[in-house]
């Protein structure tokens, strides 16, 4: 059972790392942020998956601290979009 | 954990891991940011999910169940805040 | 697991393909959202390596916070964009700095090839003796930091505050006390106000849970307080906050707090307990934690301070 996770864990690591080919394609920077987005969240699944695998303690705090993390970076990011590009200001 | 519990578990993070692969797919394929915006919440909610929920029968007390539902539910709210912010920037036509 | 191997190998390729992108990327958003890429891809080889905590410190400084300052220092930057061909780097300069560069790899990497086999370690030394002071912390490298190198922890922090200075100081004279410029400049948008009224409580009581745990299972004060940091930015970005005037008393005090908190115990230390920063045997557990609390306080106010930057003369702008 444990190999199963780990083995799960492997394969979306694997999965969401082809998904950053589109950072190097993406022809806007928009969806260079969408695949970071991915890798994100594909990381939070591996980590849970890898806690409840291996039981070394802390994996599932260092997914819940990614949980935190992804939108605080996405949010700086489309700060700045908005700012180069966007609105007057206020 | 009864054998009925450990099918539920395989097949629900299987189903998991393939929605993680049909994002990536849609990601990288699909012929528009809109569409692939698409794709990607996909595997925010049903890919996490699902794996959150094939994780929860091996959970081994309430609040280490609580936990996993807490990361999913805070994946939900910022998945779906982050793609309005995303879309919004793309409508825009923010480069 | 024959797998693993495998997986070693193509995580530690990611890393070399994202860090060479992040450096030859055309523009500053798209390095900088490489480089973040690159601190989540770190962060999982620490998980690899059996580094909860420096997984975590990885992601949320590393990665998240240094991202962030990046993008913030970058934006404002964004004037000097069309800089006068003069003051761009000439080509001597640039390849002094990467002949530099890679020199620097170049030894680290050679002193790392050239270690005898097995490595000298200060691990068990450091292990035993944390654990020997009568810390009573589960979480060994919480006991090291707090315990055994506790001097070091100390001026970390005092570091923090020189760096908080130093950016202060970049602002211009007549700015002097006022307010940093907002980390956004546009009107309010809806659902980022939504996520910042909903994530940052939740956020504020996943870092204390962090710091918490920190004594036992991996976690501790600096986690903590990089996650309480993230939140606070995260309501600054949303527009639901403005920064702080740098002159206001009480952010001035929650930045000296932890490191004045772990002096006076140090030197208290010395007349209570034998010798400087030393515990009481018994009551060491409650001590270090009373100290980490303090501590949280500094580093979530200090890294905000780094990212907003110096004070503005317009405060509105």
């Amino acid at each position: 059972m444990n190999e199963l996770l780990l083995a799960a864990a492997g394969l979306i690591v694997l999965t969401v790392a082809i998904g950053l080919a589109r950072i190097l394609r993406g022809p806007t920077d928009v969806e260079r942020l969408m695949a970071v987005q991915l890798l994100g969240t594909g990381g939070i699944a591996a980590l849970l998956l890898i806690a409840y695998a291996t039981n070394v303690p802390g994996v599932e705090d260092v997914a819940l601290g990614l949980a935190l993390l992804a939108p605080f970076a996405t949010i700086a990011f489309i700060n700045l979009l908005d700012a180069d590009q966007g609105d007057a200001e206020v | 954990m009864t054998t009925l519990l450990q099918l539920f578990s395989v097949a629900a993070i299987s189903a998991g891991a393939f929605f993680f692969f049909a994002g990536t797919v849609g990601l990288l394929r699909f012929p528009d940011s809109l569409t692939r915006l698409h794709a990607l919440t996909k595997a925010d909610n049903l890919g996490l999910g699902l794996v959150v929920l094939g994780l929860l029968p091996r959970a081994e007390n309430t609040l280490s169940a609580l936990k996993l539902l807490v990361i999913w539910a805070l994946v939900l709210l910022s998945g779906a805040s982050t793609a309005q912010l995303i879309g919004r920037a793309l409508r825009r036509g923010r480069k | 697991m024959s797998v693993l191997p495998v997986l070693d190998v193509v995580l530690a390729s990611l890393v070399i393909g994202v860090a060479l992108f992040t450096i030859t990327a055309r523009d500053l958003f798209a390095s900088v959202v490489g480089y973040v890429a690159y601190g989540l891809l770190l962060a999982f080889v620490w998980i690899r390596l059996y580094a909860p905590d420096v997984a975590l410190t990885e992601a949320a400084v590393g990665s998240g916070v240094t991202g962030v300052l990046l993008i913030t220092a970058g934006k404002r930057l964004g004037a000097l964009k069309n800089a006068a061909p003069e003051m761009r780097p000439g080509l001597s300069l640039k390849i002094l700095t990467g002949a530099l560069a890679a020199l620097v790899a170049g030894a680290l990497g050679t002193a790392i090839l050239m270690l005898p086999d097995p490595p000298p370690s200060l691990a068990p030394e450091a292990a035993a003796a944390a654990s020997g002071a009568g810390a009573g912390l589960e979480n060994p490298i919480t006991a090291v930091l707090m315990s055994y190198r506790s001097f070091d922890t100390m001026l970390e922090k005092i570091v923090l505050i020189l760096a908080v200075v130093g950016v202060w100081s970049v602002g211009a004279d007549k700015a002097w006390g006022r307010a940093p410029a907002p980390l956004r400049q546009s009107r309010p948008y809806a659902p980022m106000v939504l996520l910042a009224r909903t994530l940052a409580p939740v956020g504020v009581l996943i870092g204390i849970h962090i710091f918490w745990t920190g004594a036992d299972a991996p976690g501790g004060a600096f986690q903590g307080g990089a996650l309480l940091a993230a939140m606070w930015m995260v309501t600054m970005m949303a527009r639901l906050a403005g920064p702080p005037r740098i002159d206001a008393q009480w952010l001035r005090m929650a930045m000296v707090a932890g490191p004045a908190v772990f002096l006076v115990t140090g030197l208290a230390g010395g007349v209570l307990a034998g010798s400087f920063f030393a515990y009481p045997p018994g009551i060491a557990k409650p001590i270090i934690l009373a100290i980490e609390a303090f501590m949280v306080l500094s580093i979530a106010t200090a890294l905000p301070m780094l990212v907003v930057g110096p004070p503005s003369e317009r405060p509105d702008q």
